[in-house]
């Protein structure tokens, strides 16, 4: 379950830290107390930042770092999608063996393979992308509100 | 091998649990030291259960046939045994129930019905400690937002122990209840009993004990403790889920009104109203569960055939050497007291920034089943600022080799994330 990557990604994180960001969620695993809170910055559709600070297991945080990697950066399609793989992936109990297609959208997140078989910790790898989606939901909600007043 | 003084003879023991025979992990030892969250079972107490279905299975105190009066004398003899393993004056003190949580619901459910002088209410308080598991915290808030008592707590001092400084404070003549924890299942605590108690009879305060911790482990006297409710479980001393005990004073089961109605629990029923069976049973609504008190009978012949005070003493060598080798390994630091003093056999603790959900998860590669997060007892977590902890909790068939293969995973542990 541990990678060597997993390991490099908590030793070492990505992008950790809050800075300036248009919506910021904080997210808890009532099971096990780990917390995040993460902000995210759009250019239009293009994420700019995402930037966060947390405390839990080495699979939240690094799961974070990760997800700072992989989606900083994209178009919010693109991310959407590689979001999508990574929930396929961590909810297959096991059962999905990464193959090439997947391995180039998840890149290093495909280290997270094996905790899926372990439930007690999937909610450890998702919770940084579930606060992700949380935040963009807001920030981009707010942002077509916003342009619906304009 | 580690010799200590006082240790049972844990050869002979654990050949009575086939379980810890298992291997996990492709091959490796079972290394079980999760006793505080569930104790392993006896061949006696599986075979109790088996024969008991094989053997009498009916339902108690009805029918005229063999087979139920079978079944109705061996649930009513596990009563008898457990009446004699905590000392209580009489048989018809001991409520058989699911667990230790609906034990004291139960209590808290009975004061909140009953009439003067036990009565809950606005005007009055009700006290626990900021060291209780949450299923004695829990139902103390609902009764208090049922009927606006105030709920008030004993803080904890930093090494673990219960705050008693302002005793006269907290327990004061509005006092109705206090409930509280005999031994921690976080911190390990032993509590003062007698303390508590003699400043609750002062005001004429009701104690409940919650002792799921305590009877696994220790001789347990409802008589010494002069407590007037003692909960625990079954299934934390050998005996089977699904089996849980309130013993409580006589003349108080006679005064305070039922909580949960159904069958058993009635003398007459008609359309209008009923009329309730004495005590115990006007407290065990429904068929009980039968084989469970039976396997608990069973865990408590095992347990007295062995001795509670010498696996009182078992455990006590164990902790004293646990809590000497834990305090070697650098960065790890106990939660709760740091000597065998005053304390059972279930230690918590942080090992540096390392989060206790990848201690217990390498540690588990290992073969070593420990339990992580806050115990239920998440106020303790807060209290000492900390997310989680890491507990090892031993138990009669625990040896010192099992803490050295804790100490040397807690070492891969460090290693594996420093």
């Amino acid at each position: 379950m541990y990678q060597e990557v997993i390991l490099d990604h908590y030793k070492h994180p990505h992008g950790r830290g809050l800075r300036d960001g248009d919506a910021e969620v904080h997210h808890v695993n009532p099971t096990c107390g780990d917390e995040i809170t993460l902000r995210v910055k759009y250019d239009g559709e293009q994420i700019t930042d995402i930037s966060y600070e947390g405390q839990g297991c080495s699979i939240s945080q690094a799961s974070a770092s990760v997800l700072n990697d992989l989606l900083v950066g994209k178009e919010l399609s693109e991310a959407r999608k590689i979001q999508e793989t990574f929930l396929e992936l961590m909810q297959s109990k096991g059962r999905i063996e990464p193959d090439d297609d997947m391995e180039e959208v998840l890149e290093d997140a495909v280290a997270f393979a094996g905790v899926s078989k372990y439930p007690a910790r999937v909610k450890c790898a998702l919770l940084s992308w579930m606060a992700w989606k949380d935040a963009t939901a807001q920030a981009l909600g707010g942002a077509e509100a916003e342009r619906k007043t304009a | 091998m580690t010799q200590l003084p006082g240790l049972l003879d844990t050869e002979a023991i654990r050949k009575d649990f086939p379980i810890l025979d298992r291997t996990v992990h492709d091959g490796r030892k079972l290394v079980y030291l999760d006793n505080a969250a569930t104790s392993q079972k006896p061949r006696q107490v599986l075979d109790a259960l088996n024969e008991y279905y094989e053997r009498y299975n009916a339902n108690v105190h009805r029918g005229v046939h063999v087979l139920a009066e079978e079944a109705t004398a061996l649930y009513e003899g596990a009563r008898d045994k457990v009446a004699a393993f905590i000392n209580a004056p009489s048989r018809d003190e001991v409520i058989f129930t699911k667990n230790a949580s609906e034990s004291l619901n139960l209590v808290a459910n009975m004061l909140g019905w009953a009439d003067e002088p036990y009565r809950v209410d606005h005007e009055t308080e009700i006290v626990i400690t900021e060291m209780e598991h949450h299923s004695n915290i829990v139902p103390w808030q609902l009764l208090s937002q049922r009927t606006g008592a105030k709920l008030k707590w004993f803080g904890l001092t930093d090494d673990g122990r219960l705050d008693l400084s302002n005793i006269d404070e907290i327990i004061t003549e509005k006092t109705k209840i206090v409930s509280f924890v005999l031994v921690s299942n976080i911190l390990g605590t032993v509590n003062p009993v007698e303390k508590i108690v003699r400043r609750a009879q002062e005001v004429g305060a009701l104690v409940l004990i919650d002792a799921s911790q305590a009877a696994p482990h220790m001789p347990l006297d409802v008589q010494a403790l002069q407590a007037d409710f003692v909960a625990f479980t079954g299934h934390k001393m050998c005996g089977p889920t699904g089996i849980g005990v309130l013993w409580g004073r006589q003349e108080l089961l006679e005064d305070l009104p039922p909580f949960l109605g159904g069958g058993e629990m009635i003398e007459t029923v008609s359309m209008h109203s009923s009329t309730y069976a004495p005590a115990p049973h006007k407290f065990e609504a429904g068929t009980p569960p039968i084989a469970q008190a039976v396997g608990l009978g069973a865990a408590i012949d095992y347990l007295s055939a062995i001795g509670m005070d010498k696996i009182l003493a078992h455990e006590h060598a164990l902790t004293e050497y646990a809590v000497k080798r834990l305090l070697d390994v650098p960065d790890l630091k106990i939660i709760g007291p740091t000597t065998a003093e005053d304390r059972g056999a279930a230690i918590s603790f942080t090992l540096g920034d390392i989060h206790p959900h990848d201690v217990g998860q390498v540690l588990d590669e290992e073969g070593i089943a420990v339990r992580v997060g806050h115990h239920c007892a998440r106020p303790v977590c807060l209290r000492y600022g900390i997310p989680a902890t890491t507990r090892a909790s031993f138990y009669l068939y625990s040896t010192p080799a099992e803490i050295d293969a804790l100490v040397d995973g807690l070492e891969h542990v460090r290693n594996f994330f420093g």
